[in-house]
Parts: structure tokens; C-alpha cells; sequence
């Protein structure tokens, strides 16, 4: 008998106990600067496509990447979806507007400044604490930092998926295609070394598996 | 093996020493083994015999508890037929004769009625006036002295006499209209008397056939009182087919509270969110659960306060006035979940609307929203099915209270035939250990097939593990 009401007291705890995350979250960093601006009305759609995949307490912030990218004024837009379905619809429109009008109306950089964009992203997704944590880097991957600007640091990626969309030859990469396999492959290296998950995806018709 | 064979310089020296020595002592050691061999067998024979011998005290116990547990039950579903039968007969004979003194009355009235129109309908000549006194007169004259008078008192009587026949069938005529009239009133009285006992008649039969059922329902109830093996036989196959016939309606009663479910559960994420987890299940899925189970517990207290189905004792042995209270408020809880059911699956369906207007704007197809002006059917169907299947739900307390009566008379019949099979099991393996220990017997004697001949042939018979067997058994 006592053997029974423990059980049941065990079982009754264990129900009670503080469920685990099961959400995401989603940093997206946009590339504007110089050509690569063209590109937006492709980030455009994934945005829309990532929208569709989140759900609920799921959290996605969208930041541009420009010459100093470590900054919160960067973030063109930030959403923790609620956990009511009718609320999320209404914030995932709302969202995607937001998006909608900063791709229409977004800049060119004179500089690139992606690993201060990556530092904010871990910055945001780790204030956050969701049980997923993913970086999606829509980016030539060609950093290009303005003088003075330290960005030698070494990132704690541990738990981290890191995913570079769209990483288009530039022209020299054409003329020495060793260029952009080597560019790609220290960003790879970075993050690996970072304790992060590395991926590339460029046809962005196969984004089924993307979150 | 090698050491065996190496006790001699020759290795088949060795090997026959070993041979000789091992059945040496075999032989030696043979009644004693044989002892043990059939002792173990034995053993364990009479081990699994007196299992099987409990085994099938078991079942015995089992199928009398079976028995009377389906004669209780048959014995109760009797009592409420016969019961139900007495009330009908009960209800009949009280609305005869509560209706009876205005029936005699009616029909009293209905013969009076007749009995003085047929007295004035009796028909009594018209008596010719006059006429006889003027024949009188006519016979007084004498022949001789008013001869000549004599034609026109003739002729006057002749006239009398038309006149008389006149009026006489003037009154006559008049009789007879009165008496048709009479006749004719009397129609109406005629019928109603006739329907009046025909319809006496029809009551007398339905009483006669609700006795005749009863009297059917008596004798039934009697050989179950009895504990006759023709009533326990229909009892147990009636409990079979209620069984599975209740469990294909529950099946579907389940089907019905699934469709329920996915009406109700979507749109319950509005109200207690859609994340939050609860022993690793979503609140809003067992928020939902929880309103159909209430549902369906409250469509059990309707059905036990009507006396439909008597789960609850508790319930059908409270005072009318509290039962009725309990119809209503059960009635009123189920009306509110149903009317919360249909709010939600018309939520579900904006929701759906919303979801899908979403979707569209993130594919790139703008504000632009799929419309159809027949859209009002399926949010209506829904609405509809949201309101309606509590009350259906209702309906499975009467499958549920057959399915847990026949469930425990299958299960009895179940564990009857599982007990049967273990009892032949045992039996069966009882019956293998004993020869299993008489085959091993005859193992043992295999190899001392020699010393064994040669010691029958001094003896003079033949030894072997099936006449010791014979011996131990007997």
C-alpha cells in the first residue's frame, strides 16, 4: 500500500514539474550592403516562409547587418508569438509588414559587419532561452569592417544551429573560385570552433527542411 | 578426454575400462536411481495433478459465481420488465376507471334515452271514428219501415267512412314520421354504445395480453429463481450479444466524442493558451477532454435521474421532487456545455479563417482571402455538431450500462475458459512427468542392456521400468 501511494505521489510530482522549452528562436541577419541590397526580396520570402514554420512562445527577430552590426538598433524587427492562435496570426501580419516596408525602404552600407550581427544574434537568442536556437545569416558572407572596428572575439555558439542563405559568387570569387570555398570555410571553421552547428543552403527552393 | 584414455598405454584398453567401470556402477547404483527417477516423476505428477485438481475447484467456483451473477442479473432485468408491465396495466386500469363511472353514466343515459323513445315508437293503431255507431244505428232500422231512408243512410255512412279512412291514415302517417323520427334519434345512441364497448372490449384485450406477457415474464422468472440450466443457457448468450452489440455502440459513441474533440479542442487553446504542458499533454487538449468527459457525466446523471439506466442505486433511490431537481440541473449544465461547444467550433472555423488568411498573406497572395458565400454551411454544420453531439453523447449511459453488465458475465466466461485450458495443462504436463520419468528409466537401462540379460536370464523374468511403473501405480 505504501509502495502505491508513493507511486502515485511520484507520478503526481512529476506531472506537476516545470514542463520543458520547446520552443525556438530565430535571429536572421540581412545583408545590405553594396549589390547583395538586391537580394532582400529573396529574404523577404524566407522571412515570410520562417513566419509560417514558428508557432507559439516560438521568439524571431530580423537585424540588418551594416557597418557597425553589434547594436540593437539594427534589429528591424522582433516578435515573441503569443500562445494564443488568433493572437500569433494577428502578429505574424503585423510582422511580416514590419519586414515588408524595411525591405522597400532599406539602404545600402558601406560596410559589413557580420560577426558583430552574429554577437547580437547570440546576445538576443540567449536573453531569450529557447529550447532551439537558430542563426540564419542571409549574407554574401564577405565581411568588409571599417577601420577601428575589433572583431576578433571568440563566440560561444554551444547550442547553436548557424545557416548561411543565399551565399552568392561574388565577381572576384568567379575569377578565383578558391576565394569564396575559402571564405566559406572559415566562417565554418569559426563557428564549429564556436561549439555551433554549420550549414549552407543556397537553393532556397529546397528550404523545407529550414526550421 | 585425453587424460581418459591415457590411464592405460592403450587408448582402447582405456576406453573399455572406463565402459566397464561406469556400468558397474550403474548397475550398482540402478535401483537406487530408478527409486529417484520415478519418485521425481511421480512427484511431479501428483504436483501439477493436485494444481489442475485446484485449478478446476476454481473454475467450478467460478462458473457457480458466473451462474449466479447471471441469474441475479437476469432475475433483476425480469423484475424491471415485470415491473414496467405492472405499471403499464396499473396505468390502463386506473384511466378505465377513473373514466368508468362516466362510461355507465353515458351508457345509462344512452339506453334510457332509447328505452322511451322506443315506448313512444310504439305503434298504435288510429281508431276509425264514429262509423261503428252509425253501422249501429243502420242495424236498429227496421227493414220494413225506412226502407227508402236506407241508401242515403248508406250513402252517408260511405261518406263517414272515406272521411274516417282519411284521417285515419292522416294520423297514421303522422305516427309512423314520428316513430321513424324516434328511430332515427336513436342512431346516434346505437353508435356511441357500440364504440363505448369496443372500446371496453379493446382495454379488456390489452389487459389480457399484458397478463399473458407477464404471466410469459413469471415463468421465465421462476426458472431463473429456480436456477434452471435453460435460463442460465439464454442468459449467458442474451449477455453475449448484448456485449458485443453494446461494444459496437460505444465504438461508435467514441467515434462521436473523437469528432467531438477535434471540434473543440483547436479553439480551447484561446482560452488556456496552447503551450502550456500539463504530465506532457497540452492543457487545451485536456481542457477539452474534460469538457466531454463532463459531458458524458452528466448525460449518465440525466439518464439515471430519468430512470433510463440504474448505475447509480444512489441516484434511483432519491425522492421524486429531489430526482426531478436533478434532471433540471443536469439538463441545464448539459445545455450550457453544448451551447459553450457550439461557441467553440464556430470559434474554430474564424480561427481556421484566420489561420488560412495567414498562411495566404505569407505565400505572397496579399490581403486577398479565399470567399465563398457557401462558407456559412460548414461553420453552421459545425455549430451544429458542437451543439448536438453532447446530447448524443447522452444516449451512451444506455450502451455503457448494458456493456458493464454483460462485461462482467464475458469476462467470468473468459476466465472460465482460461482456467479449463490451465487445468488441461497441468494435467497434461502431470501425465508428462510421470512417463517422462518412466523414459528415463528406460535411459538408464540402455547401456546395461548386458548385466540386465544376464541377470533376467538368472532370474528368469524380465525387469524392466514399465513393470516397476505398474508396480508404483498400483
Amino acid at each position: 500500500m505504501k509502495k502505491i501511494t508513493l507511486s502515485v505521489i511520484c507520478i503526481f510530482l512529476a506531472s506537476c514539474s516545470p514542463p520543458q522549452a520547446t520552443n525556438s528562436g530565430v535571429y536572421m541577419l540581412l545583408d545590405t550592403s553594396g549589390t547583395y541590397r538586391e537580394e532582400l526580396q529573396k529574404a523577404e520570402q524566407i522571412i515570410r516562409y520562417s513566419l509560417s514554420r514558428l508557432d507559439a512562445t516560438d521568439s524571431f527577430a530580423v537585424a540588418r547587418i551594416d557597418t557597425g552590426s553589434f547594436s540593437e538598433k539594427d534589429i528591424v524587427a522582433k516578435i515573441t508569438f503569443d500562445d494564443r492562435p488568433s493572437a500569433i496570426n494577428r502578429q505574424k501580419r503585423v510582422f511580416a509588414e514590419q519586414i515588408s516596408n524595411f525591405v522597400n525602404d532599406a539602404t545600402s552600407s558601406p560596410y559589413t559587419d557580420i560577426t558583430g550581427g552574429l554577437l547580437q544574434a547570440v546576445e538576443y537568442l540567449n536573453e531569450k532561452g529557447p529550447a532551439v536556437k537558430t542563426v540564419l545569416i542571409f549574407s554574401d558572407l564577405k565581411e568588409d569592417l571599417q577601420d577601428g572596428y575589433i572583431r576578433d572575439i571568440k563566440f560561444d555558439l554551444d547550442g547553436f544551429d548557424v545557416i548561411a542563405l543565399n551565399v552568392t559568387k561574388l565577381r572576384s570569387d568567379n575569377v578565383d573560385p578558391r576565394e569564396y570555398l575559402t571564405r566559406l570555410e572559415e566562417w565554418q571553421t569559426k563557428v564549429e570552433s564556436s561549439g555551433g552547428n554549420w550549414q549552407v543552403i543556397n537553393d532556397l527552393e529546397g528550404l523545407e527542411g529550414l526550421l | 578426454m585425453t587424460f581418459l584414455l591415457n590411464i592405460t598405454p592403450w587408448p582402447v584398453l582405456s576406453a573399455l575400462l572406463w565402459i566397464v567401470l561406469i556400468v558397474t556402477t550403474l548397475t550398482f547404483a540402478r535401483p537406487t536411481a530408478h527409486k529417484l527417477i520415478f519418485a521425481t516423476g511421480n512427484s511431479l505428477h501428483k504436483m501439477f495433478r493436485t494444481a489442475s485438481l485446484s485449478v478446476v475447484k476454481a473454475e467450478k467456483d467460478l462458473a457457480n459465481r458466473n451462474r449466479e451473477v447471471l441469474l441475479a442479473a437476469g432475475r433483476e432485468a425480469k423484475e424491471r420488465i415485470v415491473e414496467r408491465e405492472f405499471d403499464r396495466i396499473n396505468e390502463t386500469v386506473r384511466k378505465d376507471l377513473a373514466n368508468f363511472s362516466a362510461l355507465h353514466r353515458s351508457l345509462n343515459e344512452s339506453i334510457n334515452r332509447i328505452e322511451n323513445d322506443h315506448q313512444q315508437a310504439v305503434d298504435v293503431p288510429p281508431e276509425p271514428p264514429g262509423w261503428v255507431k252509425a253501422v249501429e244505428a243502420v242495424a236498429a232500422i227496421d227493414s220494413k219501415d225506412s226502407r227508402v231512408g236506407i241508401g242515403d243512410v248508406l250513402a252517408d255512412i260511405h261518406k263517414s267512412l272515406i272521411k274516417a279512412h282519411k284521417e285515419a291514415m292522416v294520423a297514421y302517417h303522422e305516427a309512423s314520421r314520428t316513430r321513424h323520427t324516434l328511430l332515427r334519434k336513436m342512431r346516434p345512441d346505437w353508435r356511441l354504445i357500440q364504440q363505448t364497448l369496443s372500446q371496453v372490449g379493446k382495454n379488456v384485450d390489452s389487459l389480457l395480453g399484458r397478463s399473458a406477457t407477464i404471466d410469459r415474464h413469471m415463468q421465465e422468472y421462476e426458472d431463473m429463481v429456480k436456477g434452471e440450466d435453460r435460463s442460465i443457457s439464454i442468459l449467458s448468450s442474451s449477455s453475449l450479444v448484448y456485449f458485443f452489440v453494446s461494444a459496437l455502440v460505444m465504438c461508435v459513441a467514441v467515434g462521436g466524442a473523437t469528432i467531438n474533440f477535434s471540434l473543440i479542442a483547436r479553439p480551447m487553446a484561446e482560452m488556456v493558451g496552447g503551450t502550456s504542458l500539463v504530465g506532457g499533454f497540452r492543457t487545451a487538449d485536456i481542457a477539452a477532454l474534460v469538457i466531454i468527459l463532463v459531458e458524458i457525466s452528466m448525460g449518465l446523471f440525466l439518464m439515471e435521474s430519468l430512470r433510463i439506466t440504474r448505475l447509480f442505486p444512489v441516484i434511483g433511490a432519491l425522492p421524486d421532487k429531489t430526482r426531478v431537481r436533478m434532471v433540471w440541473i443536469t439538463f441545464t449544465i448539459l445545455f450550457l456545455l453544448a451551447s459553450v461547444e457550439a461557441g467553440l467550433a464556430f470559434m474554430r472555423e474564424v480561427l481556421l479563417h484566420d489561420e488560412l488568411a495567414t498562411s495566404l498573406l505569407l505565400r505572397g497572395g496579399g490581403e486577398e482571402t479565399v470567399t465563398n458565400d457557401y462558407m456559412w454551411i460548414t461553420t453552421a454544420a459545425q455549430m451544429g455538431m458542437g451543439f448536438i453531439l453532447p446530447f448524443a453523447l447522452t444516449f451512451v449511459a444506455i450502451p455503457l450500462e448494458t456493456f458493464v453488465h454483460s462485461l462482467r458475465t464475458v469476462i467470468g466466461l473468459l476466465a472460465i475458459g482460461v482456467l479449463r485450458i490451465t487445468s488441461l495443462l497441468l494435467r497434461l504436463l502431470g501425465s508428462a512427468s510421470r512417463y517422462t520419468g518412466v523414459l528415463a528409466a528406460q535411459l538408464y537401462d540402455l547401456p546395461l542392456f548386458i548385466p540386465l540379460w544376464w541377470a533376467s536370464r538368472d532370474s528368469g523374468e524380465v525387469v524392466t521400468a514399465g513393470s516397476k511403473l505398474k508396480k508404483a501405480t498400483s
